[in-house]
């Protein structure tokens, strides 16, 4: 990757929005890194939706301050709008167009004159393998389609800053897999994502840095890694045949958590070869027997859990510190 | 935004609303197709009882018989119903493109605020002017032949555009005002009505007295009498100027209106 030095894109300060009594947003700062994707991860209801229709000027924050593109949000919000691509959650398409006409119409609109905006919209539907369908109209096109013509649209300028709301929601797997290439070809010709996603995979995968929203806050931000980090280390589950085994491996091993309904004990620590083998010889020394052992490395969804799980832990969370 | 982009992109938009128009025609045809039926019912079902019930009240001269006098009668107040049934379609599908996602991409867009707006009335402009050559169409096919001069026709275009431009306008405001598309196809509705509690199907001196004060005072009389003077020949007064001035102070009041709403939850 390209060493960068010409600071943040995305700087926000202090966000915050209130619809009435409801706290949307309530004081959010970070700063996104050119030609890096930012995740915003958070469960319904955070406040991802919000932050990004305020990014993208389309509503107004109550208080903070915000650039974008190096173009303060309030003061020049025109300046801000020519810098970025925006993808929302629905999708942004003229359903009544078909879907070369809906490229075009994004070119006129970006004043690129008639034979620049066909060629432009051509090779876009080409890139995102709908140059088949081109001339059909839009009502006719499935989930995927749909998300990916919508991608083309917000490509059409070539915008260096792009928001992506959930792009992957309600999608399959395939064309989940297929809108992480896309994105990871856009960082790699340079282009600056922010994303909000409520799946801990798609940040995992993506991201340079993760946020995680909840309650109107970051409760925490750093890598993927450094998110790990924050929770207690992995455990290994151990499966039982009866209760009255698992009471004897359980004095064995003195293990705090264990499960009688479903006969398991959980037994914190890593899950390298030595402390395992170890672990499991003792309980064969006292002739207790495991039906079925599982590891279970440390990951997002743990993260995500341990830090939004609590509506009272307010306190954001640097995974590190600079 | 300089004037430049505004022309572009509202033309861009307007490119938008006919090729809506053009793929999509059932709107179109049923708001151009109800003011026919109603020119249809009102002149063979009503037209020879209504007719002879105009008496003095509306002398038009060279005509002998009930349906064929009023035909004369009832085409300037069919056409002021067909802009009327027009901006019922432009209501929808201002509310549709609201709901759905396209507009909330054009407001991250740096194009002219207005433009989308611009495209609608743009649209409907079209659509009216449709809309009357078809009615009139229907009109003259039924016998209707107006006394109008080229000076006389001049004012006919002029005033329909200028009706169609105020109610469209108010139109596209009524199609923001509300999140559903149900509700803001049904707003425009008393539009539809007030021609009847005017001069476009009877004289209003036929009315009691309440409903006949409302007749002479509400918007449309004026428009359809200056209509139907500028067509048939009688005589209108200051009506004309009277019509100006509302769909003057409708389009402008309209307009503030419409972009305010527009501007309602973005950024200015």
């Amino acid at each position: 990757m390209i060493a960068n030095h010409s600071g943040p894109t995305i700087q926000v300060d202090g966000l915050r929005k209130s619809y009435g009594r409801q706290v949307v947003l309530d004081g959010i700062d970070f700063e996104v890194a050119q030609g890096t994707v930012y995740s915003l991860l958070g469960p319904n209801g955070a406040g991802k939706t919000t932050t990004v229709q305020i990014l993208s000027t389309l509503i107004s924050a109550d208080e903070g301050h915000v650039l974008v593109a190096g173009h303060d949000l309030s003061r020049e919000p025109d300046a801000v709008r020519a810098a970025i691509g925006v993808t929302g959650q629905f999708s942004a398409v003229d359903k009544f167009l078909t879907g070369e006409e809906n490229l075009v119409l994004m070119a006129d609109l970006r004043h690129m004159g008639k034979r620049e905006g066909r060629r432009r919209a051509a090779e876009l539907l080409d890139r995102f393998d709908l140059a088949e369908s081109s001339s059909k109209p839009v009502s006719t096109y499935s989930g995927g389609m749909l998300r990916r013509l919508d991608l083309a649209m917000t490509l059409v300028g070539d915008p260096r800053i792009i928001f992506l709301d959930e792009p992957t929601a309600g999608l399959d797997p395939r064309s989940r897999r297929t809108m992480w290439q896309i994105v990871r070809g856009l960082v790699g010709s340079g282009v600056t994502i922010f994303l909000t996603t409520q799946y801990l995979e798609e940040a995992d995968q993506l991201s340079d840095r993760i946020a995680v929203l909840d309650h109107g806050k970051l409760v925490a931000q750093g890598t993927a890694a450094e998110l790990k980090r924050l929770v207690p280390g992995g455990h290994i589950s151990l499966q039982f045949a009866d209760a009255m085994v698992l009471e004897r491996a359980a004095r064995v091993l003195a293990a705090t958590s264990r499960d009688d309904e479903a006969l398991t004990l959980q037994v914190p620590g890593g899950g390298d070869v030595r402390s395992l083998k170890s672990m499991l010889d003792r309980l064969d020394d006292a002739g207790v027997e495991v039906c079925g052992l599982t590891v279970h490395t440390p990951d997002l969804d743990d993260v995500f859990l341990a830090l939004t799980g609590h509506p009272d832990t307010t306190e954001p969370q640097e995974a590190i510190d600079r | 935004m300089n004037a430049l982009a505004y022309f572009g992109d509202s033309a861009t938009m307007l490119r938008r609303q006919l090729r809506h128009m053009v793929r999509y025609p059932s709107l179109t045809m049923f708001v151009v197709g109800m003011p026919v039926v109603f020119l249809l019912l009102f002149v063979f079902v009503f037209g020879g009882t209504l007719g002879a019930g105009l008496g003095g009240a509306a002398v038009i001269p060279g005509t002998a018989g009930g349906r064929a006098a009023y035909l004369e009668y009832v085409t300037p107040g069919i056409l002021v119903m067909t802009i009327a049934a027009i901006v019922q379609g432009t209501a929808i599908s201002v509310a549709m493109d609201m709901t759905g996602g396209i507009v909330a991409r054009f407001r991250t867009m740096s194009i002219s605020r207005a433009s989308v707006l611009t495209g609608h009335v743009l649209g409907s402009m079209v659509q009216a002017a449709i809309g009357i050559a078809v009615v009139l169409g229907a009109a003259v096919i039924l016998g209707f032949r107006p006394s109008a001069g080229p000076m006389e026709w001049f004012g006919v275009i002029g005033l329909l555009a200028i009706t169609s431009f105020a109610l469209i306008w108010l139109a596209v405001a009524l199609g923001m005002v509300t999140n559903s598309v149900e509700t803001a196809s049904n707003l425009p509705m008393p539009l539809i009505l007030l021609p009847f509690l005017g001069s476009a199907f009877v004289p209003t001196d036929s009315m009691p007295g309440p409903l006949k004060l409302f007749a002479e005072y509400q918007p449309f009389t004026p428009i359809i009498e200056t209509l139907r003077g500028l067509l048939t020949g009688t005589s209108f007064g200051n009506d004309g100027l009277l019509a100006m001035a509302w769909c003057a102070g409708i389009a402008a009041v309209s307009y503030v209106w419409a972009m305010r709403l527009y501007e309602r939850h973005s950024v200015h």
